[in-house]
């Protein structure tokens, strides 16, 4: 076991590397994720077919082929007409299409989910469209989605492991090299699996101080707390808000208690 | 008090229903309405529920989309005009500039849960009416000491009681400085304690101001004591209408005696 250690030991620099590069393909699928997320999200509510119409098709398209097929041919099939991409562009883009079309429809579902009575008064008030969504219905809609988009994002940083097939030297591809000079299967696989284990929780440690945060924005939730705070729910002579709470469905709320 | 004021119920009308036609689907909900409120007037609306009551205020505010005919706001046109004789729809931006002298108080007060006391009254008058956010807050201030509520300014709505929400809303709508105020069953959702603190608040209003009102309610006590003219509605459309003293003392429909009978 002593040898495997050593080698481990020796591995280190190589598996930081490859941790980085998943990192760095996670970081960046997630933001274009989240970018496609709310372009398309927002797109395919709209009353206008000549937004809708297009978003719709971009998200059954992403969502209906395979995350592997979409690597290929952004890696392998593309150079055939001309375009050679970076293999970690190739990687970001794959990724962010493909998570990002599922994000799409959390972000559309969260934001039907904000109770028609808050779209009512900021039509009462003469709000701007963009204002209206901007500052209403968003901040509401955010602390809806994210534990759906959180569950993505960690979805989204295991998809990546899939990067080895486009000759990336991530953490699966260093997991298997570790595999090969210790020649212990168990061993090595242990190590990648404690990897992405690590990488995924500190991700929902972060979604859930998120969703803390932006439930204490309207008003949900403990005024203030640490990480690990337990929640304590003030029902003391406030009455229930019917408008604010009686949304929660669609996008899967709910979860993310530490 | 009794609407004696008729000095400010001059001039051309505030609101005027033009053979208006509401349908969700295949059921009329509102058939060749026609009527008027004049400026400064105060209206209430009563009948059984699913007679359209509702229905009017939500089509004044553009919350509903007009089937047929036109509704006008000072004279003008809100969503549809007639041009060459054909009926066409306003642009969202003629709308906006109507619907910006209309305020409206819900009956589930809908204040964002995202911004404080405060800042729920002053968002639309410094975003929509340009209003510096000094000026907002000094009359946002003003607009919460008159519904008893300056010490919540800077609380989060979620804290507040049902009877203090809607107080808030109604100071949120009273900051637009709206020439007409819609009151959708304000007092509905409310637990029986908190209603009067809440018709309070309006009545003082209907006092001090020329606000148009138009006002769909179950309490007839408020509608007696605010209005200048009660419209009695049923299956969409208007079945009686008179002064309250008339109405709540010697209706002339049966059905407006069956209903008050029942409801009083």
């Amino acid at each position: 076991m002593s040898d495997n250690f050593d080698a481990l030991i020796a591995a280190l620099p190589d598996l930081r590397s490859g941790v980085f590069i998943t990192l760095q393909l996670t970081v960046g699928g997630v933001v274009l994720a989240f970018v496609i997320a709310i372009v398309l999200g927002l797109g395919a509510r709209s009353p206008r077919w000549p937004a809708r119409v297009p978003s719709r098709i971009l998200i059954e398209f992403f969502r209906g082929t395979s995350l592997l097929v979409q690597l290929f041919w952004f890696f392998y099939v593309m150079p055939l007409f001309g375009i050679k991409l970076d293999a970690l562009l190739c990687g970001v883009l794959a990724l962010g299409l493909n998570y990002g079309a599922y994000a799409a429809e959390v972000v559309r579902g969260a934001i039907n989910s904000v109770p028609k009575g808050q779209w009512e008064a900021a039509t009462a008030l003469s709000l701007s469209p963009v204002r209206k969504l901007r500052k209403i219905i968003w901040p509401q809609a955010w602390a809806i989605m994210i534990p759906s988009l959180a569950n993505l994002a960690v979805m989204l940083l295991k998809g990546t492991a899939v990067a080895y097939i486009i000759l990336m030297h991530d953490l699966t591809w260093e997991t298997d090299q570790l595999r090969q000079t210790t020649g212990n299967t168990f061993f090595a696989y242990g190590v990648g699996m404690i990897g992405y284990f690590l990488i995924a929780y500190l991700m929902v440690l972060g979604a859930n101080a998120l969703e803390r945060h932006a439930k204490r924005r309207l008003g949900q939730g403990p005024p203030k707390g640490g990480l690990f705070s337990v929640r304590i729910t003030d029902k003391a002579t406030a009455a229930p808000m019917p408008a604010a709470n009686a949304g929660g469905g669609g996008a899967g709320a709910g979860g993310g208690v530490v | 008090m009794p609407p004696t004021d008729s000095t400010a119920v001059t001039g051309q009308p505030a609101i005027r229903f033009e053979n208006v036609v509401k349908k969700f689907g295949d059921n009329t909900v509102l058939d060749d309405l026609n009527f008027d409120v004049r400026r400064g007037e105060r209206v209430t609306l009563i009948g059984p529920s699913g007679s359209g009551k509702t229905t009017i205020l939500r089509l004044v505010m553009t919350l509903e989309h007009l089937t047929g005919g036109y509704i006008y706001v000072d004279g003008e046109p809100l969503t549809h005009l007639e041009v060459n004789g054909r009926r066409v729809e306003r642009r969202p931006k003629d709308i906006a500039r109507s619907t910006q002298k209309i305020g409206m108080v819900f009956q589930q007060f809908n204040l964002f849960p995202n911004m404080s006391v405060l800042e729920n009254i002053t968002e639309a008058p410094v975003h929509v009416l340009g209003r510096s956010s000094e000026e907002a807050r000094t009359r946002g201030l003003e607009l919460l000491d008159m519904v008893g509520l300056a010490d919540k300014a800077e609380e989060h709505p979620t804290r507040l009681s049902g009877g203090q929400q809607q107080r808030v809303a109604i100071a949120r709508a009273l900051a637009m400085d709206p020439e007409i105020l819609l009151l959708d069953e304000v007092t509905s959702a409310l637990d029986p304690e908190l209603v009067g603190e809440v018709l309070g608040v309006l009545r003082d209003i209907a006092k001090s101001t020329d606000i148009t009102m138009l006002i769909v309610t179950h309490e007839m006590q408020f509608a007696q004591d605010v209005s200048h003219r009660v419209l009695m509605f049923d299956g969409g459309k208007i079945v009686e209408e008179a002064s309250p003293d008339v109405m709540f003392t010697s209706p002339t429909h049966e059905r407006t005696r069956s209903f008050l009978q029942a409801v009083l």
